[in-house]
């Protein structure tokens, strides 16, 4: 044990001897986060609108106002032959006004309109619909006036009102970076001196197994730890992230997540003999991990199994952490389950890890 | 110091070691001389407590290498026949690591690696891995001193370094000793064997004879001869076939042959001659210490 200070500081002198490193740990991440945070939207915003509008009367053109009035949709045609566009890839949305619009809701029957879109990309039909059905809608209430007694509905986004992307993904971005330096980094720095050889030097050396590995990995907590407040410093500067809940909860628990993670890393440290496996090895798990993590798609979309899934997945209850700290406020009491189950986890991993360990020696 | 029984190791199907045994005593320079594959590497690495033999034991300082593998670890240096040092550290702070995790500083034990140290001093804010092949063995068996080990254990520490280098290294080694250090060394090379004080040739897996270098020239009792021809692998096979020959091996362009009994130069030439062989000639010669081990049974 009296060798950990040693390696840690062997540890730092080679991670920040290559001079890529620096930049590659600090600034890459920050980077990271500002073009992700960005870029990762859900909001889709002009898109490709043609409009056939075959009845031409002073509703029609009305609706057509509150289309051109939104920023979701550019108006790129009208007229017949809206379908080519769309098989051209020319337009998203086909917005058809039929003939007879106008005189039908004069005299307080039904209209119909119809919307095609491309389906392509299913996430973009599917917004471009609801976008469309919500002019509509206000369209109709405009039009019919409240009298009408039209059944409305009226949200409230709590926690994040205005439902601000960029609000709702920094806290999750935060999360895949952390683990990005836990996972792939401690992995391969293990690997390497199996790779190199110098594990050689060191088995031979008094140092005990569980001094070398608490030496290895020690770094990349504290690394993994600095990360996490340079890119929680960047997203309050940056997109003014909400800190409605006590950081101390959050350091805490990334603490314990850098434990699993790292934990990860030694696991298939022992697996593999070279870094490129280990790279491999260690993508296979972040890419599941993070695409099933609830931070792209809701968990509560996916399907039975892949929700049982996700129970196991230590990046998911790191981002639900994050958002509920964060954005909701939510003290020690309500994330006691998710420490529960990250302590249960970091124990089970690293036993698994320094078992293994042990045995291929 | 250094006491191994019986000691096997197989991978697998293939025998790496077979029931060897060896003693060496304290303040020896003991040479392992093999080909590749002979199980070198494995028996120093038993000794080193890197691996487990399947059968036999082994003892460091008294110790059982299994057992006592923490004592052993604190007793002995271990130069690995690859460089196995950290290529982007430098110099000096390769041995200021290989010093902190032994416990000890470079200035306590400076005097004994000084000789080797003050050739690399130069260097020292050079990194690793930017070192000639005979520096980086030179850093390598500093590193491996730094914590005054009392047995020394290097695989292969010349191999790929130039012949200067090679000399020099020995040299340091000599010097060594001189500090009661006990030193197990291993050499595919023949020549290096006359530098050792006691040698084992080993093949296969197993220690073929074990002695002083002048000794085992010495046991050497069968008669030898150089032979020469125009063509020699063809003087080669046709020498294999003569009546008296023990055993024949090219050796450079010639032909060491060994007999089982005395025979007149004079004879080989014309069983040659006879064959229609042309430039023949035949020398008797001394044995050195590679037709030892390429005559021996």
């Amino acid at each position: 044990m009296r060798a950990i200070p040693y390696i840690v500081q062997k540890e730092f002198l080679q991670i920040f001897r290559h001079r890529i490193m620096l930049p590659l740990i600090f600034v890459m991440p920050v980077l990271q986060l500002l073009v992700l945070s960005f870029a990762a939207d859900y909001e889709v915003d002009n898109l490709r609108l043609h409009i056939n509008d075959l009845d031409r009367s002073q509703a029609s053109r009305q609706l057509v106002g509150h289309f051109q009035a939104s920023p979701h949709f550019t108006l790129t045609g009208n007229g017949a032959g809206g379908a080519g566009q769309i098989h051209r890839g020319e337009a998203d949305l086909l917005l058809e006004i039929p003939l007879g619009f106008n005189r039908s809701l004069a005299k307080g029957n039904r209209a119909e309109v119809q919307v095609a879109a491309d389906a392509i990309n299913g996430v973009q039909a599917g917004l471009a619909q609801a976008y469309a059905n919500a002019i509509v809608q206000s369209f109709s209430r405009q039009f019919s006036g409240p009298t009408r007694g039209l059944l409305s509905i009226e949200t409230a986004n709590w926690y994040n009102p205005g439902q601000d992307y960029q609000t709702f993904m920094v806290p999750g971005i935060l999360v895949i970076l952390v683990t990005l330096v836990g996972m792939f980094l401690s992995g391969m720095n293990i690997v390497k001196e199996k790779e190199i050889g110098t594990i050689e030097q060191i088995n031979v050396s008094p140092i005990g197994k569980g001094a070398f590995i608490v030496g290895k990995l020690l770094p990349f907590w504290l690394i993994g730890m600095a990360e996490l407040s340079i890119g929680l410093i960047a997203g309050r500067l940056v997109f003014g992230l909400p800190l409605a809940g006590s950081l101390a909860i959050i350091f805490v628990f990334a603490g314990l997540y850098l434990f699993v993670v790292l934990g990860f890393g030694l696991l298939i440290s022992t697996f593999t003999e070279t870094q490129q496996q280990a790279m491999f090895l260690a993508w296979f798990f972040l890419i599941i991990f993070i695409l099933m993590s609830g931070l792209f798609t809701p968990i509560e979309s996916m399907p039975p199994w892949a929700q049982a899934l996700t129970k196991g997945n230590p990046v998911a209850y790191f981002v639900d952490v994050m958002r509920l700290v964060l954005l909701k406020g939510s003290g020690w009491q309500d994330v006691q389950p998710h420490f529960g189950v990250m302590a249960v986890y970091a124990g089970a991993v690293n036993t698994l890890a320094v078992l293994n360990y042990q045995k291929t020696n | 110091m250094i006491t191994a029984q019986n000691l096997s190791k197989a991978y697998g199907k293939t025998t790496a070691l077979q029931e060897v045994s060896l003693t060496i005593q304290a303040g020896e320079l003991f040479g392992l001389i093999g080909p590749d594959g002979a199980g070198k590497t494995t028996l120093l690495r038993i000794l080193g407590t890197l691996l487990l033999p399947d059968a036999g034991t082994a003892f460091l300082d008294g110790k059982p290498v299994v057992e006592s593998y923490r004592a052993i670890r604190r007793a002995i240096g271990y130069m690995p026949g690859t460089f196995s040092l950290y290529q982007d550290l430098t110099v000096e702070e390769n041995l200021h690591f290989f010093a902190t995790i032994f416990g000890t500083s470079i200035a306590e034990n400076y005097e004994l690696i000084r000789d080797i140290y003050v050739q690399l001093e130069p260097f020292k804010n050079r990194r690793a891995g930017q070192l000639s092949g005979g520096m980086k063995q030179k850093l390598a068996l500093c590193c491996a001193l730094i914590h005054r080990p009392r047995i020394l254990l290097l695989d292969e520490p010349t191999t790929g370094v130039d012949p200067v280098s090679r000399e020099e290294f020995w040299a340091m080694l000599q010097r060594l000793k001189s500090h009661g250090i006990t030193m197990l060394v291993s050499t595919p090379y023949m020549d290096e064997a006359s530098l050792c004080d006691r040698v084992a040739l080993m093949r296969d897996g197993q220690v073929l004879s074990t002695g002083s270098p002048q000794s085992l020239i010495e046991a050497f009792d069968r008669p030898l001869l150089a032979v020469q021809a125009d063509d020699t692998y063809r003087m080669l096979t046709d020498l294999r076939q003569f009546e008296s020959t023990y055993s024949a091996f090219a050796f450079g362009h010639a032909v060491h042959l060994s007999l089982k009994a005395p025979v007149w130069p004079e004879l080989v030439q014309s069983y040659l001659l006879n064959l229609k062989h042309t430039g023949v000639s035949v020398t008797p010669i001394a044995p050195s210490i590679e037709d030892v081990f390429i005559h021996a049974e």
